[in-house]
């Protein structure tokens, strides 16, 4: 079997590392990755705990398909209950860490309790402690994993680590592994920092040795790369251009959320494109990507590998910015540009620099600095609260925010608990454009109206990584929908949280979906794992595990009344673009959501869908 | 005809496939510690490089064996570890120029590239063509092409 079929459990509180047994039954009904670790978290936590109190858990968890020759075979996920949502958090995230240890023999790692000190789990294959972490706290996730891998003498280490802002209480803290990949989303990174969790560092040499049928896994696997390899956006468009190919084509169909929502096209949308980071600059003659990356097991790599001119004002003085490291992402370009008004894109790509090393959410974070620039156009923020002039368009104000927000100092604090809390202390709470206290992505619910529901119904609060109807509303993936039409969304984004949610508790990455379906991913887990896996199965799972969710969001204290988008989607039209005049149709879809999902009228599962899901 | 392994740097993207292909046709597991083709990330530079043993003609390797445990597979050209005969001394670790011998503790015994017999897993996994398996004499066939092509400095009509 591909599980290792065992866990760490971690008690921070008496420093103890103990190995248990993978619950089996478990791993046949909610798979692994997000399932798997959900349905732990859900069974060990009062759903109504306080976040940030050593009474909650984080699990690092990976999949069942995590560490093997599967396209895209490196995913981790950390679970928790979020402190920016109060709902259940569950990020995802690539690069070398979760592979590693999964060849280092652990399905997942459950932490529990607080540690009095800073400490760091040192994990060689069976050997697991906690080491003391004091001289790395308060220092960078660079740092980090720099000074971790020097102690132990070895550059093969994978590390995971939280960076100052994990420190700090920043509400949407991630979990950088690998320097600039991200458990990014929903603040897990704050939990880490509040049971004073600095870093895991993980070497495995054990390998993945369960595989049930290695012949046919292999066979299977190589059928998928070449649907990857065949496919125009997974063979082409993303190992070129990266998610930044997004960015003019949103801009185009009118659905770029821009300068907090004002608008839904950006004018310097060009600036801060795939196209743009191919360019030679004018300063240097050099372009700000360098090459494309992938992440373990990955054949499309998507990753942008950036460098900025050493003479941009903001690194000048700077010479750890100098080198290529993880450039902009599609999402991050949106949030630290479009959604400021910002095309600058070098420094963009410093705003991102910081946000990995100090590990902050760069959409969270940019779409809070969104609403700042907002409010201080209002005039409700001055200039000598926040300590920069913050008109919308300043990268100079971006930039400083960066670094104030990550180190916790001054106006950084507030800017640290995201827009949600930021806009209501100030008075004006519809100007978070959030969705449970957590900010949306790139993509305007007004020209794609599928994504509004995506946001308005994310067990995690706003996200488009839960059900990315973009594919099929803009791209034609798996079939092309009427972007600015609500009829048939309630089930097109029920469809796809479901098969989302499969996918993120396989090991695998979702951007396969551009190629890839459930028929796709059940070949590979069927070989791999026991129990006969078919993608009817696959599905159910997928709807087992929302429902899960909500079950435990409703538990936590979320209503109904959550399910909803900011005033201005729902009341200022569209300005410009083929949605013109529209706004989010979400009070239409969603009661037709809540009847395609089998929930009664105030978003609570009905007793016939839970027991038809053996929930 | 002899062939042999290709590496292109610059179309490596880092996915480590060609490590967990090595591994599992010689130790039938995904286990990229013991793969025989290592790929090095140069971070700062934006550089991924995969590396292994280029199966050197006079193989230092080889002559430096005091058992004569590395031999020549007189189908591929590979120099290859006996393991029945090795004595795990490491001398040829010591003698190899470029570090692609290595022991293995686990069973006392070294490992470098075989190619596979003559069809090595790490090309057959490589999903950009950074590694390939093409003719010993011609090996930069390729990079000639390209050149070639850049020298049409023809007008047309």
């Amino acid at each position: 079997m591909a599980w290792a079929k065992k866990i760490l459990r971690v008690n921070l509180t008496k420093g103890t590392c103990a190995s248990e047994p993978l619950n089996m039954e478990w791993a046949q009904q909610y798979l692994g990755q997000r399932g798997l670790a959900t349905k732990y978290l859900v069974s060990e936590i009062d759903p109504k705990v306080d976040p940030l109190s050593p009474d909650n858990k984080l699990i690092m968890t990976t999949g069942p398909l995590t560490g093997t020759m599967a396209s895209t075979g490196g995913r981790y996920s950390v679970v928790t209950k979020g402190p920016l949502t109060g709902a259940i958090a569950c990020s995802n995230s690539g690069g070398y860490f979760g592979a590693e240890l999964k060849q280092a023999g652990w399905d997942m790692i459950i932490f529990e309790g607080k540690s009095p000190k800073p400490v760091y789990l040192w994990l060689e294959n069976d050997k697991a402690e906690l080491r003391d972490a004091s001289h790395l706290w308060g220092t960078t996730t660079w740092h980090t994993e720099e000074t971790i891998k020097a102690a132990h003498q070895d550059p093969q280490v994978r590390i995971a680590s939280i960076g100052r802002a994990g420190e700090n209480g920043v509400l949407y803290a991630c979990v950088v592994n690998d320097l600039h990949r991200a458990a990014g989303r929903s603040g897990v990174g704050a939990v880490m920092g509040s049971k004073n969790l600095k870093a895991v560092a993980v070497r495995g040499t054990v390998g993945v040795t369960g595989i049930k049928d290695f012949k046919g896994f292999l066979k299977a696997a190589a059928a998928a790369k070449k649907v990857l390899a065949d496919n125009a956006v997974t063979g082409q468009g993303l190992p070129k251009f990266g998610t930044q190919v997004l960015m003019n084509v949103i801009n185009e169909v009118g659905a770029l959320p821009t300068r907090n929502a004002n608008d839904v096209q950006f004018e310097g949308a060009r600036n801060i494109s795939a196209e743009a980071m191919h360019e030679k600059r004018p300063s240097d003659g050099k372009s700000n990507l360098v090459t494309n990356a992938a992440c373990f097991g990955c054949t499309i790599a998507c990753g942008r590998v950036s460098q900025v001119d050493k003479n941009h004002w903001s690194v000048v003085n700077s010479p750890k910015y100098w080198g290529a490291t993880g450039g902009l992402e599609y999402e991050n370009a949106w949030s630290l540009g479009a959604a400021n008004g910002v095309d600058d894109l070098d420094a963009l790509t410093v705003a991102n620099m910081i946000c990995n090393e100090d590990g902050m959410d760069p959409i969270s974070f940019g779409a809070t600095v969104g609403a700042v620039m907002e409010l201080y156009q209002m005039g409700v923020l001055k200039k000598e609260q926040i300590g920069i002039e913050s008109p919308f368009g300043s990268a100079q104000a971006l930039i400083e925010m960066a670094h104030m927000t990550a180190e916790g100092r001054g106006f950084g604090k507030e800017i640290a608990l995201g827009s949600a809390r930021l806009t209501k202390k100030h008075g004006h709470p519809d100007l978070s454009m959030s969705v449970k206290g957590q900010e949306f992505p790139a993509y305007d619910p007004r020209g794609i109206q599928g994504m509004g529901l995506t946001y308005a119904t994310s067990n995690r609060g706003a996200c488009h990584l839960r059900s990315y109807t973009v594919a099929s509303e803009i791209l034609g993936v798996p079939v092309k929908t009427d972007p600015l039409v609500t009829d048939g969304k309630a089930d097109l984004v029920k469809a796809f949280q479901d098969a989302t949610a499969a996918f993120d508790s396989s090991g695998t990455c979702i951007f396969t979906t551009f190629a890839w379906t459930l028929a796709d991913l059940a070949p590979q887990i069927d070989a791999a794992c026991e129990g006969g896996w078919t993608l009817e199965r696959l599905a159910e799972v997928g709807e087992r595990i929302w429902n899960m969710e909500r079950q435990f969001n409703l538990a936590a204290g979320l209503t109904a009344k959550d399910d909803d988008l900011p005033k201005r989607l729902k009341t200022e039209p569209a300005k410009s673009g083929p949605a013109k005049g529209l706004v989010s149709g979400i009070d239409k879809m969603k009661p037709e959501y809540y009847k395609s999902r089998g929930w009664d009228a105030n978003g609570v599962p009905t007793k016939d869908t839970l027991s038809r899901l053996g929930l | 005809m002899q062939k042999s392994l290709h590496i292109d740097p610059n179309k490596c993207t880092g996915c480590l496939q060609c490590e967990m292909a090595c591994s599992y046709e010689n130790y039938g597991a995904f286990n990229i510690s013991k793969s025989r083709i290592k790929v090095f990330n140069f971070e700062a530079a934006g550089r991924k490089v995969p590396y292994t043993c280029t199966q050197c003609a006079e193989a230092w390797c080889l002559h430096a064996c005091p058992v004569d445990a590395i031999r020549v597979d007189a189908a591929t050209g590979a120099k290859v570890v006996h393991e029945s005969t090795c004595v795990g001394c490491k001398v040829c670790t010591i003698a190899c120029p470029f570090g692609t011998v290595n022991y293995v503790a686990d069973t006392g015994k070294v490992q470098k590239c075989d190619l596979c017999g003559g069809q090595p897993a790490c090309a057959e996994a490589c999903p950009t063509g950074a590694i390939t398996f093409v003719e010993s004499d011609w090996t930069g066939l390729g990079k000639m092409r390209q050149w070639a092509e850049k020298t049409d400095t023809q007008p047309r009509a």
